[in-house]
């Protein structure tokens, strides 16, 4: 095998408005390598590899291909180098026929011919069934990736780019990727493998370059490492084992979900299967589980966009909620954070007061006949800011101006100092700077040691173990018996993640 | 029931729908790129004036189509230009393309007020034409009508047989999937809008040259966005379009026909019928909203900016 | 590409109220541009248009009597917009109220009462809001698209005035012409400057402009608005009913329409003649972009909208000009508004990225 990398990244930079998010990043991927992408969420990942697979351009930097210098326009060229990339959001046409999707992808010549056939020959031959026929939109998840994988495979790749590939998959998928994949690397096709979990990359990867906050900060060989020590690197500072006070948990039930079962009223969602759980006064609940396994249609459920069937599935303090609006839910004592904070936590265009009037109107009492109290949501808004420590010049100022940290603990703040029973917060830390992560996990904390019970699904782990008392896991629209966070393990919560009980059974709760 | 009637109302009904064809063709087109817009009223208006002129001036009737063409070209530029490279509102500008087209060809056509022409020539082929029924069905109607036909049936072919077309439905589908492998949204989109333009202006050229050849104020009274109805109505697909465009024209007969029948009602409340009927027809199809969202492109009205 | 668009990071609000001068300011250059092609001296049309008509006070009068229904209008579209819900039939619904208020006063041909011309309003705001409860039934229950089916209605709503005029309310005693008898002084608007056709109805637009300043400004259901058009899932987050909102401003929206039918009628006309309104409805929906969909805004809007009007008219004396200027005019203005309209979110930058400045290097 020749000494000459296939790919080689030398200093690139790329920076948005406010943001770094490739510095001087480095990069050799061999012929035939298994090249691992490591490191969390807005690390740089995507826009490094967005970069590789010429849909953005880089600021500054050089790319190198097979030791010459190359300059891509355009994912057409990448392509015509042989550099294919799986995307972590599909870039698939739900409409369309599996064939239609693949000719769109391939360079027109490839599309001459019996597409059909070959497209059935590929899939045989790396084992990844597919029938060109079927439309996108009836195609399960792990179908759809191998879409995209088979159109790459088609064009005969030298560099395969896949972007978190196995977020969707289930574990038995995951396995038949994982072979797939060695088999390409047997016959000299680089593969750029991007992830934050290392399992995986043990499993898998060569070699792994490790990024954090936009820059590369160690390169290893995965076999050689433990994942706790890669896990240090990538987190960039030593990690410490929560330390959980055994606080007694005794409170009366104020959360309590029973018999819950719905269907999805999004396209392709994930129904709701029988769900039970209670969350008690002083009680932290934490949910994990892989994104798009029911967490949205649940958190709908609960906050009331989506009425549950019968009154009593849900119910706050012993009172039914069930069949009751946002807003009714609210007055009971009902706070809400959801996942996605620009456009559905907060309108981003209008002011930090105003978003305050979205969710705390009528428990904090800011309308008088309809008419909002400026004055009294000013000063509602003012507590927030200030009782959160959120960094703005004023509460003028609109949503969107503030950082994803800063306006965050806006959010969560909003509902806290609205004092509910019954607060449940999706993804409180996803994207924050770590000094705002740790206050708003110690605000929860603080809400439940005031009796309040606390609701968090997270996909989070370590956030899961450091904050809950007990902790349950939702897989396919199931949810897993919550158990003591001092007594399950993160292995078994993995399991329980992937759909398998620890006794060896695929997770049925009923 | 004798074919002396029978005739001059199938006649009718193929003028009725031949201008409706053609916008709603073009406009299928733009939608599963897409882009509403909500133009197709002015560039109809400005097609028809336009071709109007020229006819009236040249005297040529390739001369009149290709000016009835041109205007809706250059309103769907302007449309073009506003939405797809400055970001603006779809429906917004689309209602100023209506408002604008409306001014300026009353503007323009004031001087070609109460001025006639000749009206297209038909297509007669001696001995064949004079075949009953079957002949004046299918010959003797002008270029116009047969080019409506040739247009759906090239529509539908390119729509669903070449990759460009492909590409077409598949920007209209998820413009970002689209960006992401490769393809420019704002051209194949630029295309688009100004084929639906070329073909709202041509369907306007109809009215005023072969329809009624004379040039009235407001003279397309709605047709325009009678086609953007039919285009739902079609579920985006160029053959239901063009069947969705003859039912039209048979409401038109009624219209024509109704009070020589002996049906006691109104000149305005018959003329009412298009009009209602695009409601009632727009309650069936969007009744169910699962079917009706089949066929519609997911990103229909939405714009794309890519961020870097 | 050498010009380039880049996101801002937060809306300029300076652009909001700059990028309608902007408009205005290209509109009237380009108009001068389009008189030069027509062989008219443009300064001489800018002054026609847009300074002359002002030089009287009947034409100061008039320029109120016609930006009345266009700011009534403009302010009910405007609470519909921000909601994105698309009225634009209020056309049909300016005449369908205009007939409902003025079939009333029909109805009193002969008697004289101080409540006719308070219950002609009343009337013919139910009415407009009636015709617009048509597409939003459609809406809420078909899912019927509100643009298409608010326009169709629009031209049924033309057709039955023009049923009516011809037909049924035809003056006996009007030489066949298609026209109403004329209202009792009673079902007249009171006249609020002698000699001039300047009426209350003026003072009920801007009544209207406050109450829609109050409602989106303060009120809840303002709120809700703003709320629902800017970002839908917020929302639904906070429990706000879009359907209920679809109500709300299609109603709102119709019955300022059929208000302004009324007044038109009642104060500017004074009988129901084939053509009740020269487009309002339609101009209207300029209004209220060019007004920042905000009332006040509306009303400077309908102001300067009311003048292109007046401005049309007295091209068409003076300068023999067709007054379908207007419409070019009107239509211009919402062009150059929606294309200034980027500068509120984007920035313009010459040059290239960066990436092709350092390849030169």
């Amino acid at each position: 095998m020749s000494d000459t990398p296939r790919l080689e990244l030398i200093g690139i930079n790329k920076s948005y408005p406010g943001v770094v998010a490739n510095n001087n990043v480095s990069l050799k991927v061999m012929p035939g390598e298994i090249h691992a992408l490591l490191g969390e969420n807005g690390a740089g990942k995507s826009t490094l590899v967005k970069f590789i697979y010429g849909v953005q351009r880089s600021d500054s930097g050089r790319m190198l291909w097979e030791g010459e210098e190359v300059r891509l326009a355009n994912p057409n060229a990448a392509r015509k180098l042989g550099i294919c990339m799986v995307f972590q959001h599909f870039s698939l046409f739900d409409a369309m026929t599996v064939e239609e999707n693949i000719s769109l992808g391939i360079s027109p010549e490839l599309t001459k011919g019996d597409l059909s056939s070959r497209i059935r020959d590929v899939s045989a031959q790396y084992g990844l069934p597919l029938d060109p026929d079927r439309y996108v939109h009836t195609l399960s998840v792990g179908e759809r990736q191998r879409i995209e994988v088979v159109r790459c495979l088609l064009q005969d790749p030298t560099l395969l780019i896949m972007d978190e590939p196995t977020s969707v998959l289930t574990p038995q998928e995951v396995e038949d990727l994982f072979k797939t994949l060695r088999r390409l690397s047997d016959e000299g096709v680089s593969i750029l493998y991007i992830s934050h979990k290392l399992q995986e990359i043990k499993m898998l990867c060569h070699t792994a370059t490790i990024m954090r906050m936009g820059e590369v900060v160690a390169e290893c060989t995965p076999a050689n490492e433990t994942a706790r020590s890669m896990a240090e690197l990538m987190m960039g500072e030593n990690l410490i084992n929560p330390e959980r006070t055994d606080r007694k948990i005794d409170g009366v039930t104020r959360l309590e979900v029973k018999n819950l079962t719905a269907v999805s009223t999004h396209q392709h969602g994930t129904d709701l299967h029988n769900l039970h759980m209670e969350v008690r006064a002083g009680e932290i609940l934490g949910i994990a589980g892989i994104a798009g396994n029911g967490q949205r249609e649940l958190m709908e459920m609960l906050t009331g966009e989506v009425l549950a069937p019968e009154a009593d599935a849900i119910s706050i303090d012993g009172k039914s909620v069930g069949l009751l609006d946002p807003v009714q839910r609210r007055s009971v004592g009902l706070g809400l954070v959801p996942e996605e904070r620009l456009g559905y936590g907060a309108v981003p265009d209008m002011s930090l007061w105003e978003n305050g009037v979205l969710s705390a109107a009528t428990r904090m009492n800011l309308l008088n006949n309809g008419f909002i109290q400026v004055a009294a949501s000013t000063e509602f808004a003012e507590d927030v800011v200030e009782e959160f420590r959120v960094k703005t010049p004023g509460v003028n100022h609109a949503a969107k101006s503030l950082s994803g940290g800063n306006l965050q603990k806006f959010i969560v703040g909003r509902e806290i100092v609205q004092k509910p029973g019954v607060i449940i917060v999706l993804q409180p830390t996803w994207g924050v700077d770590a000094g705002s992560a740790a206050a708003i996990r110690q605000s929860l904390i603080d809400m439940a040691v005031d009796g309040a019970a606390v609701l968090a699904v997270s996909q989070d782990l370590e956030e899961l173990f450091e904050i809950s008392d007990r902790i349950a896991v939702i897989c396919a629209g199931r949810i897993s018996e919550a158990r003591a966070a001092a007594s399950i393990t993160v292995e078994e919560i993995g399991l329980l993640m992937a759909g398998v009980e620890p006794g060896g059974e695929i997770a049925h709760a009923d | 029931m004798s074919a002396d009637w029978l005739i001059p109302a199938m006649l009718t009904i193929i003028t009725a729908a031949t201008p409706l064809v053609f916008a709603a063709v073009g406009e299928a087109v733009v939608e599963k790129a897409g882009v509403l817009n909500l133009g197709v009223e002015g560039m109809m208006i400005m097609g028809a004036i336009a071709a109007f002129a020229t006819a009236v001036t040249t005297g040529s009737e390739l001369l009149a189509i290709l000016a009835g063409a041109s205007a809706g070209l250059v309103l769907a530029l302007i449309f073009g230009i506003l939405t797809v490279y400055l970001q603006s509102n779809q429906v917004a500008t689309g209602l100023a393309l209506t408002i604008f087209g409306l001014g300026l060809s009353a503007l323009i056509g004031h001087s070609y007020v109460g001025k006639t022409f000749v009206g297209l020539a038909r297509l007669d082929i001696p001995g064949v034409s004079d075949i009953p029924v079957i002949g004046p069905l299918i010959f003797g109607h002008d270029s116009l009508v047969y080019l409506s036909v040739f247009s759906v049936a090239l529509v539908a072919w390119f729509m669903n047989k070449t990759r460009v077309g492909l590409l077409v439905r598949a920007v209209g589908e998820n413009h970002d999937a689209a960006h992401s492998i490769g393809y420019s949204v704002t051209l194949v989109r630029m295309g688009a809008i100004l084929f639906g333009g070329a073909m709202a202006g041509v369907g306007g050229a109809y009215l005023s040259v072969a329809y009624t050849p004379l040039w009235v104020e407001n003279m397309t009274a709605g047709r325009g966005w009678i086609a953007l109805a039919l285009v739902v109505f079609a579920s985006w697909k160029p053959w239901r379009a063009f069947f969705g465009a003859y039912l039209f024209g048979g409401i038109t007969i009624i219209q024509l026909y109704a009070q020589g029948m002996g049906v006691d009602v109104s000149a305005q409340f018959l003329s009412m019928l298009p009009y209602l009927a695009t409601i009632l027809v727009l309650v069936v199809i969007s009744r169910d909203s699962v079917k009706a969202r089949l066929n519609a492109p997911a990103c229909l009205g939405k714009n794309f900016h890519v961020s870097c | 590409m050498l010009i380039r668009l880049e996101q801002r990071p937060e809306v300029s609000k300076i652009m909001v109220y700059v990028s309608p001068l902007i408009a205005v300011v290209l509109t009237i250059l380009t108009a001068m541009i389009m008189f030069g092609a027509l062989g008219v001296d443009p300064f001489k049309a800018i002054q026609t248009f847009f300074f002359e008509p002002l030089s009287t006070l009947d034409g100061v009068a008039e320029l109120f009597v016609k930006a009345t229904p266009l700011v009534l209008i403009g302010v009910g579209l405007s609470l519909g917009f921000q909601a994105n819900v698309w009225n634009i039939g209020a056309e049909g619904q300016l005449v369908i109220g205009a007939l409902t208020g003025g079939g009333l006063a029909l109805a009193f041909y002969n008697q004289s009462s101080v409540f006719l011309i308070p219950a002609m309003c009343v009337c013919g705001t139910i009415g407009g809001m009636a015709w617009a409860a048509i597409p939003a039934w459609l809406k809420t229950r078909f899912n019927c698209n509100e643009i298409l089916t608010s326009l169709m209605l629009s031209y049924v709503g033309l057709l039955v005035l023009s049923y009516l005029v011809h037909g049924p309310w035809k003056d006996p005693e009007g030489m066949n012409f298609p026209e109403s008898r004329l209202f009792h002084d009673s079902a007249l608007m009171p006249i609020l400057i002698d000699e001039t056709r300047l009426n209350v109805g003026w003072l009920v637009a801007l009544l209207v402009v406050l109450l829609g300043w109050i409602l989106i400004s303060r009120h809840i259901i303002g709120f809700q608005i703003k709320v629902i058009g800017m970002a839908p899932l917020a929302g639904a987050f906070a429990g706000f009913k879009e359907k209920r909102l679809i109500w709300i401003t299609l109603l709102i929206s119709g019955g300022c329409a059929g208000l302004a039918g009324v007044i038109e009628l009642s104060g500017a006309i004074g009988q129901i003649v084939p053509s009740i309104s020269p487009g309002y409805g339609f101009t209207a929906i300029i209004v209220a972009f060019l007004g920042r969909l905000h009332p006040v805004g509306v009303l400077f809007a309908g102001l300067l909208m009311a003048l292109t009007y007046l401005g049309g008219d007295s091209a068409q004396i003076t300068m023999n000009l067709p007054n379908a200027v207007t419409g070019v005019f009107q239509g211009m203005l919402l062009f150059f508004l929606l294309a200034s309209d980027v500068l509120i979110k984007y920035r313009v930058r010459v040059g290239s990225p960066s990436i092709e400045a350092e390849a030169r290097e």
